[in-house]
């Protein structure tokens, strides 16, 4: 026997014995995985339209020529919740990460703080988003505030900021409490205090841990802003609303939705790479 | 009087004492190594000398101060006592000079280019220089521990604590971690080290603790401690330490 044929990686165009095993099975899942897909996607086109409903489905939801007319007036409401989201997150940021601190503080002065805190999360986190957003979006606009202040814009958006705040306050928390405590003992031997133990040792790792799970809060929060529909501020979902009743027809909610998934999509596959990524590198 | 001495320590974790009545003097400039199998309370001495844990009763002396009144401030009192961790303990998210000036910069209010120059002598002095831009993850366990050894003397201590510095380290980076306290020796620091490095405490110590349950079982300088141990326990300990 030579010494190329034993398997080295001289043999076979340059692959290993495993290599080639491994391509090969490679190549049946990539097969079957294919055969397979066609075979699903043939029978929901096919069998779909034969249920008896079908054709008025497709009237009302995938109407093409409503699609045309609706889309770019939806395009332009979806403008509102990119404002509404972009002016709320960074709120939500702080207020989050004031929240979190407030529950972490250890000085008995400090104790109204912590309790402040721990209703706020308890309550925030407790009630279902629709109803702060009905509470506060029609509750202070009708103490009789002067305009601009009763807007429902204003104070709907505060309702979210409130709600997601209590969510990512306790993000932060884990994230804080997820630094090992033989940190804070360097740290504190080195003769810092409380304050610069948490700004400069603490907090900049437990933020760098949460920025997966607090990505995953942006696009809740992205999807919820349509929640505000339901007290005034005319973004997408009510936008679609108006054209259903102005041309009887539910396409708009279609193209609605496509929008949002246009959104929410790529930024989920954002988070779970940073998620993976994060995981690869504790390991 | 001694630069550090501690009156009958007595330290519990819920039930259970861990120090028990410790008493221990160090002059300035002495090196004093405590040997004592693991759970013995060596590493929680250390960490109440530099009030990491309160006490629950004794005293202990820094220049004849009693640091252990309770409610005292401890930040002062860290800033004069240097600890070094078996873990290492850096900062992941700094360099090595960023690690090095923190305490420094916050606590000593020196500025980054007031500091370079001393920091980076430091670093040349432990042959670090060209390492004080990485990160501790890019540097190997020896060189991360002697960046920690830097970290504490940049505040510029006058006794220094060393909590098993060497049991996390692989056997060939070990004696780079001890040239540095050998050093240290030299420069006349104070130090108190809880070690499992017998052979290290013998050539090095000023003084030798055995510890066994949370106390001072015998005490005395290197060479009669371990030729001549006068109590069974340490002769016990020692028959397995050195075999």
């Amino acid at each position: 026997m030579t010494d190329a044929s034993r398997g080295g990686p001289a043999h076979n165009a340059g692959k290993t014995r495993r290599q080639a095993y491994e391509d090969q099975l490679k190549k049946r899942s990539l097969l079957i995985a294919g055969a397979s897909t066609v075979i699903a996607v043939l029978a929901i086109v096919i069998l779909v339209p034969m249920a008896p409903g079908w054709e008025k489905v497709e009237r009302s939801f995938f109407n093409w020529s409503v699609f045309q007319r609706t889309f770019p007036g939806l395009l332009e409401a979806f403008l509102q919740n990119v404002m509404i989201f972009a002016w709320s997150a960074p709120l939500i940021a702080v207020l989050g990460l004031a929240i979190a601190l407030m529950r972490d503080a250890r000085s008995p002065v400090l104790f109204p703080l912590r309790i402040f805190g721990a209703a706020y999360t308890d309550i925030f986190r407790g009630l279902p988003v629709i109803l702060t957003v009905y509470l506060i979006g029609f509750g202070i606009p009708g103490l009789g505030l002067p305009r601009p202040w009763n807007s429902p814009y204003i104070w709907g958006t505060v309702a979210l900021v409130l709600t997601y705040s209590a969510y990512v306050a306790e993000i932060f928390r884990g994230g804080i409490d997820s630094v090992h405590a033989s940190q804070r003992s360097a740290a504190q031997s080195l003769g810092l205090n409380d304050r610069d133990t948490m700004r400069y040792v603490i907090l900049p790792q437990a933020i760098r841990r949460v920025i997966p799970a607090q990505m995953n809060m942006l696009i809740a929060l992205q999807k919820d802003v349509a929640l505000l529909s339901f007290i005034g501020p005319v973004e997408i979902f009510r936008q679609a609303g108006v054209y259903k009743s102005l041309l009887a027809n539910f396409t708009p909610y279609v193209g609605a939705a496509l929008i949002f998934l246009a959104v929410t999509i790529p930024a989920t596959r954002y988070a779970d790479y940073l998620m993976a990524r994060q995981a690869r590198e504790r390991s | 009087m001694a630069k550090l001495e501690l009156r009958n320590v007595i330290k519990e974790f819920g039930e259970t004492r861990v120090c028990d009545g410790i008493s221990l003097d160090v002059e300035a400039g002495e090196m004093v190594c405590l040997i004592g199998a693991s759970g013995a309370g060596k590493s929680t001495l250390l960490r109440c000398i530099n009030l990491l844990e309160p006490i629950e009763d004794g005293e202990i002396f820094l220049d004849g101060e009693d640091i252990s009144v309770p409610g005292l401030n401890p930040e002062p009192v860290r800033r004069r006592i240097g600890m070094v961790f078996q873990s290492y303990n850096l900062f992941p998210h700094m360099t090595a000079a960023e690690n090095v000036m923190l305490a420094p910069r916050r606590v000593r209010g020196l500025s980054v280019s007031a500091l370079l120059p001393e920091v980076t002598a430091l670093f040349e002095r432990f042959g670090l220089a060209d390492r004080m831009d990485n990160y501790p993850d890019q540097l190997s366990g020896g060189q991360q521990q002697r960046v920690a050894i830097i970290r504490s003397l940049a505040m510029r201590p006058e006794v220094m604590l060393f909590d098993e510095i060497t049991s996390a380290l692989d056997p060939q980076l070990v004696g780079e971690v001890l040239d540095v306290l050998r050093a240290l020796k030299g420069d006349g620091m104070t130090m108190i080290l809880a070690t499992h490095e017998m052979g290290f405490a013998r050539e090095a110590a000023d003084k030798v603790c055995f510890l066994k349950n949370g106390k001072v079982l015998e005490e005395g300088v290197p060479g009669e401690l371990f030729d001549a141990p006068r109590q069974p326990e340490t002769q016990e300990f020692l028959a397995r330490a050195l075999k």
